[in-house]
């Protein structure tokens, strides 16, 4: 247990459950048939529903059903054939119907788990209490004008998955590697964007210490945290005030409260005596949710491959570590272009240039695979030259970053820059002699037992031929002449 | 002109078809009575322009033999129900100067059908009312007076008091109305005419105002069955826009009034006798008993051993939805504003300022059920309730075809009277809101007049969907009644 917290009293653990929401990818709202595009002018994008006008009724969208029982089954979630939909009652301005529509004591997906491989390559399940569907608020704008306050209901009613885990995890790191595979499923699906700048997925965050062993402490809830980074920062500075609360002599207050990125900390929102009773009950204006069984079989052999399948065929099929096959299938994107680099070419060789120069490239230049100037069968193409021994790994580099610059294929640049790695016996013969004759010294040294003299040898055949000779066979001929 | 205002909708329809009148002069002449009328204060929007741009089409139509089944034929609306362009109240201060932009699909149905619009009427606030006495907008008057010696204005019932006043003296051929616990039925049977609740999911609620989701219906408030069963027939369909609506195809209601009951069981409810209960209702039920037996008609005991407990625990379930669909009234998107210096004060002046006490009652009554702690002890337990009241009936409805009730427990009472005492005037709904509460078809029929002179209904109670039997009861009921008797105020024609 490395990830408890030493406090001056000594070790505390930090116990965190995470409500995700996620906007479910659909071209409609949760109860009306306005559009969800994000970045629209504001209002724009409102029913009659959405505004709430007076005798206005709210009616299923089919498809977010769909997504969301793909979403369960995706989790390995129990899948309630008969869910109901609740009103959320409380006032504000963004909140048009004065209640949002939710699901409270019968959600639409039960219990679930999901697998999450921690940074010291081990992994974690962290279990699901259930999800449920929910309609989003609209946007208060307070900075446009020193006295008033204005609504966008663009987002009013657009449909959330609600994502609740149980209280499973133990650091911020974990709570990061949770969001991160949670992320990375619901975008195999196809079921959220998973877009956290945009505010398709966002995070509330639990957290309370405890004495490692003990009874939970009294925890705190850190609302709409919009990145994993903040996540993390958010936890850890929580954990903290906490800790230094508790070892003061003081108690913890429930309470929400809201994580300041600028500043990396949390600060009260409202305690639990401000806390709203948001009266549920089921909303009359909709009949109980019932889905068949046939609909969810359906919808259950229709699923694509999953992150952790895909691991574990990587892992047999490719021989991948475990770790690096993880970093490779969290974007569905990236495992799709592994699989077509590594389709009859050496898996590993592929596994280790994707995940070490094209990753790093990438993250230099800001970038993700889709914006990649290179795509797999160019990349492949490369590849392909080194197997083949048209050029050297040390060559192949340079060749990628080229490549990368310029996003012109390999072959081009090995061409015009003669990059071609020599192969030639004759001619690697005449530059082994050539550096053996100017350096007679060294040779006497060798002989003298400097042993590690051939390096330096191989080093200058291999500067003379600038990097392009074969460097099995400068070291075999470099051998027979020194050693022969 | 009296003899146009005599007919009643489906002599009217009858009429149009054989030239004997147009569109435009039928509606003229409404919209004449309707200013002699005003004093009754039935409507809140009168739409002459419109009514008679419709009845043009109406002719037109006509003519070229494309008549709807409520073609050429003005009625008023409840206003309640939004219609586009016209504004839409709800009988409350709140939603000042709110012109809908849509149709609700009722109203869209019955233009559909031809049927022209004189102008939205007067209602309880919010539908929330048995007496029509707290509309923003002033008490509605009831065309009959009692023959008592008083001349006291009356009541005409509530909450769709407007449109029954319309209906019984003569300022609309027939009206929409909307019933929650009873505001079609009450004030039919307060005004002398005929009103028809749906069974729930009959008529959509797409575009009117919600009070009780769970509850509300629209329906027709006419003259008599024939024309309760034309006019349901164009309101009601199935509406993709509203979960609730059934999707049942729509009977031809007039073809079920076959005038013929005999071999029909009749259940009579034992605990619709109640304790204090005025003797003239007892004697009207028996009357009527009595007129379906001799019909033909089996009369069966039946028990709905629930009974009682249904109108409290209507006083649950109503403003527990009511305080949350009312909430949408907040002064930020539509209606009445009244600033205030921080938004939870804006939201209290306009909220204070825009409903009345008695809407303001029962949104706070509906908060407390709803509370964290009150919930299982209220809402739960009326809503198992409900469920024990709906049970009550399925069993009932094992054995007979039909039910026979008083429809209100007393004759119109004066304007003024009932009002100090919420749970007195809460007392009107007594037999109504069982059916409602289980969601099944109801309707009353005038039978006769109290001691002072004044209608009294009785109601038809029938299996849900099944308005086709109700229709065919209540059309027999309504023969051997031979209800005659006329208002002090009929049509204001002379």
């Amino acid at each position: 247990m490395s990830d408890l917290i030493t406090g001056e009293t000594g070790d505390w653990e930090v116990v965190i459950g995470l409500e995700i929401h996620a906007q479910v990818t659909t071209k409609a709202k949760l109860f009306s048939g306005a559009p969800t595009e994000f970045g629209a002018e504001p209002n724009t994008q409102v029913s009659l529903v959405d505004a709430a006008l007076p005798g206005m009724l709210p009616v299923i969208n089919k498809e977010v059903v769909r997504q969301a029982v793909r979403t369960g089954l995706g989790l390995g979630a129990k899948i309630n054939l008969v869910s109901v939909f609740d009103r959320k009652n409380y006032f504000y301005p963004d909140l048009p119907q004065g209640y949002q529509i939710s699901q409270y004591q019968q959600p639409i997906v039960g219990e679930g788990e999901v697998e999450v491989e921690l940074e010291d390559g081990s992994e974690k399940s962290i279990g699901i209490e259930r999800l449920h569907l929910e309609q989003d608020a609209g946007k208060s704008v307070h900075d446009l004008h020193p006295a008033k306050t204005y609504i966008d209901l663009n987002r009013s009613g657009v449909a959330l998955m609600e994502i609740v885990s149980k209280p499973d995890m133990r650091s911020a790191a974990e709570a990061g590697a949770y969001v991160r595979k949670m992320r990375s499923i619901l975008r195999y699906l196809g079921t959220c964007d998973g877009n956290m700048q945009e505010g398709s997925l966002r995070c509330d965050c639990n957290v309370s210490v405890r004495r490692p062993g003990e009874e939970l402490g009294t925890r705190c809830e850190i609302k709409n945290v919009n990145s994993i980074r903040f996540v993390q920062q958010a936890i850890d500075y929580e954990a903290r005030r906490q800790v230094e609360i508790v070892e003061e002599g003081g108690e913890i207050a429930q309470e929400t409260r809201l994580f300041d990125p600028n500043r990396g900390e949390t600060r009260s929102m409202r305690s639990k005596e401000d806390a709203h009773d948001y009266r549920y009950f089921p909303d009359p204006d909709l009949l109980p949710l019932e889905i068949e069984q046939s609909f969810v079989d359906a919808l259950a052999a229709d699923l694509p491959e999953l992150p952790d399948a895909k691991k574990m065929r990587f892992v047999e099929q490719y021989g991948l570590a475990p770790h690096d096959a993880d970093q490779i299938v969290e974007d569905r994107e990236t495992a799709e272009f592994y699989e077509s680099l590594a389709e009859g070419r050496d898996a590993k060789l592929a596994a280790n240039w994707l995940l070490g120069e094209l990753f790093a490239a990438l993250n230099k230049s800001d970038n993700t695979l889709a914006d990649s100037p290179i795509s797999a069968d160019g990349f492949g193409r490369l590849l392909d030259m080194i197997s083949d021994g048209t050029i050297s790994g040390r060559i192949a580099k340079d060749v990628f970053v080229e490549m990368f610059e310029s996003g012109r294929d390999a072959e081009a640049i090995v061409e015009e820059k003669g990059l071609r790695q020599v192969s030639d016996t004759g001619a690697i013969e005449a530059l082994v002699d050539g550096v053996l004759a100017e350096n007679p010294d060294k040779i006497a040294e060798y002989k003298g037992g400097k042993d590690k003299l051939f390096g330096f040898f191989i080093g200058q055949v291999m500067k003379k031929s600038q990097g392009k000779a074969n460097p099995a066979l400068v070291n075999e001929l470099m051998r027979t002449r020194l050693d022969g | 002109m009296a003899d146009l205002l005599d007919l009643s909708l489906v002599e009217a329809r009858a009429a149009l078809d054989r030239g004997e009148t147009s569109s435009v002069e039928l509606t003229q002449v409404y919209i004449d009575a309707i200013e002699r009328g005003a004093g009754l204060n039935a409507f809140i929007t009168k739409t002459p322009e419109k009514a008679l741009a419709m009845a043009e089409a109406s002719d037109v139509r006509i003519a070229a033999g494309e008549a709807g089944a409520m073609e050429g034929l003005p009625i008023g609306i409840k206003d309640l129900f939004c219609t586009e362009g016209v504004l839409a109240t709800a009988g409350s201060h709140i939603l000042d100067g709110f012109k809908p932009t849509y149709e609700s699909t009722v109203t869209a149905n019955l233009w559909r059908n031809g049927a022209v619009m004189l102008g939205k009427l007067n209602m309880d606030e919010f539908a929330m009312g048995s007496a029509n006495v707290t509309s923003y907008y002033g008490p509605v008057v009831n065309p009959w007076r009692a023959q008592d010696g008083g001349n006291a204005q009356l009541v005409p019932g509530g909450s769709s008091g407007g449109s029954a006043t319309a209906v019984s003296g003569r300022l609309a051929l027939a009206a929409t109305g909307t019933d929650t616990g009873g505001s079609i039925r009450q004030p039919a049977s307060f005004t002398g005419i005929v009103g028809l609740k749906p069974t729930y999911g009959r008529c959509s609620r797409w575009g009117v105002v919600a009070f009780a989701s769970s509850l509300d219906q629209a329906g027709p408030l006419t003259r008599d069955v024939a024309d309760a069963a034309l006019m349901l027939g164009a309101m009601a369909g199935h509406d993709p826009k509203d979960s609730t609506s059934a999707d049942l195809a729509v009977p031809d209601f007039s073809a079920a009034l076959t005038g013929d009951i005999r071999g029909l069981r009749i259940g009579v409810p034992a605990e619709y006798r109640m304790d204090g209960m005025p003797g003239e209702i007892e004697t009207l039920w028996q009357k009527g008993v009595q007129l379906m037996r001799e019909a033909g008609a089996e009369i069966v005991d039946i028990s709905l051993p629930h009974t009682k407990y249904a109108l409290p625990t209507y006083y649950i379930i109503a403003p527990a939805e009511a305080s949350s669909n009312l909430a949408r009234y907040d002064g930020v998107r539509f209606g009445l504003r009244v600033d205030g210096d921080s938004l939870d004060e804006m939201y209290e002046n306009t909220r204070a300022e825009g409903f009345g006490p008695e809407v303001q009652r029962r949104v706070m009554i509906g908060t407390y059920v709803l509370s964290a702690g009150y919930y299982d002890a209220y809402y739960v337990k009326a809503q198992k309730v409900r469920t024990l009241i709906r049970r009550d009936f399925d069993q009932a409805f094992e054995t007979v075809d039909a039910i026979l009730t008083p429809t209100a427990p007393s004759d119109a009472f004066a304007i003024g009277e009932n009002e100090d005492d919420p749970i007195k005037m809460y007392l009107n709904d007594v037999f109504t809101v069982p059916a409602s509460m289980a969601g099944l078809p109801g309707m009353s029929v005038p039978v006769g007049l109290s001691d002072r002179g004044l209608p009294l209904g009785l109601q038809v109670l029938a299996k849900p969907f099944d308005e086709a039997t109700m229709l065919r009861v209540a059309g027999v009921l309504e023969q051997a009644a031979d209800f005659d008797a006329v208002p002090a105020y009929l049509g204001g024609g002379t």
